[in-house]
């Protein structure tokens, strides 16, 4: 797989505007002084080589109604390392992270309060439809669109409804958008395969190639492994590591050991706060706060 | 190769009538369970017997009486089977009101289900469409075939039907198809909903997480997907069609042939004229009705049985397509 080579990265990647080059926050830590009783896999993958200040949260609240979903939660979110958000059920996590494409808005009546900014731009400002092409989103459950798998990706690159642009003309594309998420060797041989009819890993990583085929500058997962079973759950963490340097990645996920083993920094919220942001090794060694260091032992969650 | 210091197995027991399986038997259920058990297995049965029996004679009937040349031969006066001509009239007239009804029902029903189900707001509005839609349903179709005469037999829709010297008639193939149309509505309806609620919200998410409107994913994914239970929907609404009687009689003027309205274009005066259909002509040709040719009757009801018969193959092609393509995981 050569995903990350330059010639199957996307042709004209919009303009990246480099908001801090130089990012006060080194994301590799030095060893950890203080061992806590937090047992991880050994975390194999490099630092990141750079980090690109993508989105801000700044002081976010969510409410639904008299609840508080979200408590004043502020966050950076960098293009070049992976941001793993963890918690126990229920902590506003998912909130969070649906409300940063402006997901939230469809379903229920959710308040915001506080700015979220993409590129400095704050995105209550920016059409819902462009800001959802720009920060893309995969689900929970594998959710491939019952077509082929070539017609998945093409209905990603198409205007709207529209079947205008020829699938010939759009053949690059998918089989770039494919490419970035380590399926076109698998799939190539027949495209036109119907994408439901992929193993649970492969519709996932269709859902990836999806939503990088929009050519977001945000990758958000709302915990894309806990349907898989270890071997396919191994190949997406390798697929997300590997994908920092094209997109800020954040992860939602329940599983302490993958948020370990491929985040880069690590936010744990507990009821609606956030109550520690930290690089993985640190977060998980010698966590800072009491309640981090209960919930990564597995004192509770 | 074998050592010898492992000592040989054990000989295998004798055979045991203590039963290899365990299962679940319904000795151990009170005598009500079993009564009850053994009523559902004889009302299933009678069930098919009954429906066999009505397919199987109408099938032999049919295949004693149906020639062919009745389907191409209109309705005659005559005083002997041979003279009084086959039912071709009512056969294009079956045709005629099943395609105009159902382009009618099909688009108007998939709107209503999609606004319900995508839409939905105001509350309250989709509660009273809710509610009128299954009054709709439940309206026997005769009372829908006497509002028809009072709408289609006002002046304004006298363009609709024959008129004569201002008094409109208000018996048309529009007129009867409109209100064909408005009784299987409610069946679309409720299978487009069906199918559209099938569909996991992450997926109408996923589309939206790509920037994709609303419209955009109604029309590219949740209808397609949905297609199955739109077509069941739509069979279903134009089984209701070929199948009603009452709408006939008041609404199409029940003639045994066309009587188009003279001047008018070509399909239009054949459309505003009134005409027959074959459910008439069975009804009509059965001993109860003026005509009184069973053999004709059962002919006819073999032709309407067919027609019901490929419908549901048609549903079932449409279904078993879409399992080719799988759905989600739940």
């Amino acid at each position: 797989m050569e995903s990350l080579a330059p010639d199957t990265a996307p042709s004209a990647p919009p303009p990246i505007r480099r908001l801090d080059p130089q990012d006060p926050t080194p994301a590799q830590e030095a060893v950890p002084t203080t061992a806590t009783s937090f047992v991880a896999a050994k975390r194999s993958i490099a630092a990141p080589q750079f980090s690109i200040r993508r989105m801000e949260v700044d002081r976010v609240s969510i409410h639904y109604g008299a609840k508080a979903a979200v408590k004043g939660v502020s966050l950076p979110i960098r293009q070049g390392e992976v941001l793993a958000l963890i918690g126990p059920s229920g902590c506003g996590k998912t909130t969070l992270l649906r409300s940063l494409n402006r997901l939230t808005e469809l379903t229920a009546a959710a308040r915001l309060s506080g700015s979220i900014r993409l590129d400095d731009v704050d995105i209550r400002l920016i059409e819902p439809t462009l800001l959802r092409r720009r920060v893309t989103m995969v689900f929970q459950q594998p959710n491939p669109f019952p077509m082929s798998v070539f017609d998945n990706i093409a209905y990603v690159l198409r205007e709207q409804g529209s079947r205008r642009v020829r699938k010939k003309a759009l053949e690059p594309q998918v089989h770039s958008a494919l490419a970035r998420a380590g399926l076109f060797e698998e799939v190539k041989d027949n495209l036109k395969h119907p994408a439901l009819k992929l193993s649970g890993g492969q519709q996932q990583r269709l859902c990836i190639a999806r939503a990088l085929a929009a050519e977001p500058e945000v990758l958000l997962l709302d915990e894309p492994c806990s349907a898989l079973d270890p071997q396919s759950t191994a190949v997406i963490e390798d697929l997300i590591v590997r994908l920092r340097d094209d997109v800020a990645v954040v992860i939602v996920t329940h599983n302490l050991q993958q948020a370990y083993r491929i985040a880069d920094h690590v936010a744990f919220m507990y009821l609606g706060d956030l109550v520690e942001y930290n690089s993985a090794t640190r977060l998980f060694n010698s966590p800072t706060q009491q309640r981090t260091a209960e919930y990564v032992s597995g004192a509770f969650g | 190769m074998e050592s010898s210091v492992v000592t040989p197995p054990p000989p295998a027991p004798p055979e045991s009538k203590v039963p290899t399986k365990a299962v679940e038997g319904s000795a151990t259920w009170s005598l009500v369970d079993r009564l009850g058990l053994a009523f559902c297995w004889f009302l299933g049965l009678l069930f098919c017997a009954i429906a066999a029996a009505i397919v199987i004679y109408l099938l032999i009937q049919g295949i004693k009486f149906l020639k062919l040349s009745e389907l191409t031969t209109p309705a005659a006066a005559g005083f002997t089977e041979g003279e009084s001509g086959g039912f071709s009239d009512a056969f294009v007239g079956t045709l005629i009101l099943g395609v105009m009804g159902i382009s009618m029902a099909l688009p108007i029903g998939v709107a209503i289900a999609v606004w319900l189900v995508e839409y939905g707001r105001p509350r309250a509005l989709a509660r009273i469409t809710e509610m009128t839609i299954e009054a709709i349903a439940g309206i026997p179709s005769i009372v829908l075939a006497l509002f028809g005469t009072v709408i289609f037999t006002s002046t304004a829709l006298g363009f609709l039907s024959r008129s004569n010297e201002g008094v409109v008639f208000g018996r048309s193939f529009f007129a009867a198809s409109s209100m064909l149309a408005l009784e299987a509505l409610p069946l679309v309806v409720a299978s487009t909903r069906e199918g559209l609620n099938a569909i996991p919200r992450h997926v109408r998410e996923a589309s939206y997480a790509v920037g994709k409107t609303k419209a955009a994913t109604t029309r590219r994914i949740l209808l397609p997907t949905a297609r199955p239970q739109i077509a069941t929907g739509g069979m279903l609404g134009l089984g209701r069609i070929i199948g009603d009687t009452a709408i006939i009689v008041v609404l199409l003027g029940a003639t045994q042939n066309f009587s188009p309205v003279e001047g008018a274009p070509f399909p239009l005066d054949y459309l505003r004229g009134a005409g027959t259909s074959l459910t008439n002509f069975v009804y009509e040709a059965s001993p109860t009705g003026n005509l009184n040719q069973p053999q004709k009757a059962y002919a006819a009801a073999f032709v309407l049985l067919l027609m019901v018969l490929a419908l549901n193959a048609a549903t079932d092609l449409v279904h078993r397509r879409a399992r080719k393509v799988g759905t989600w995981s739940h």
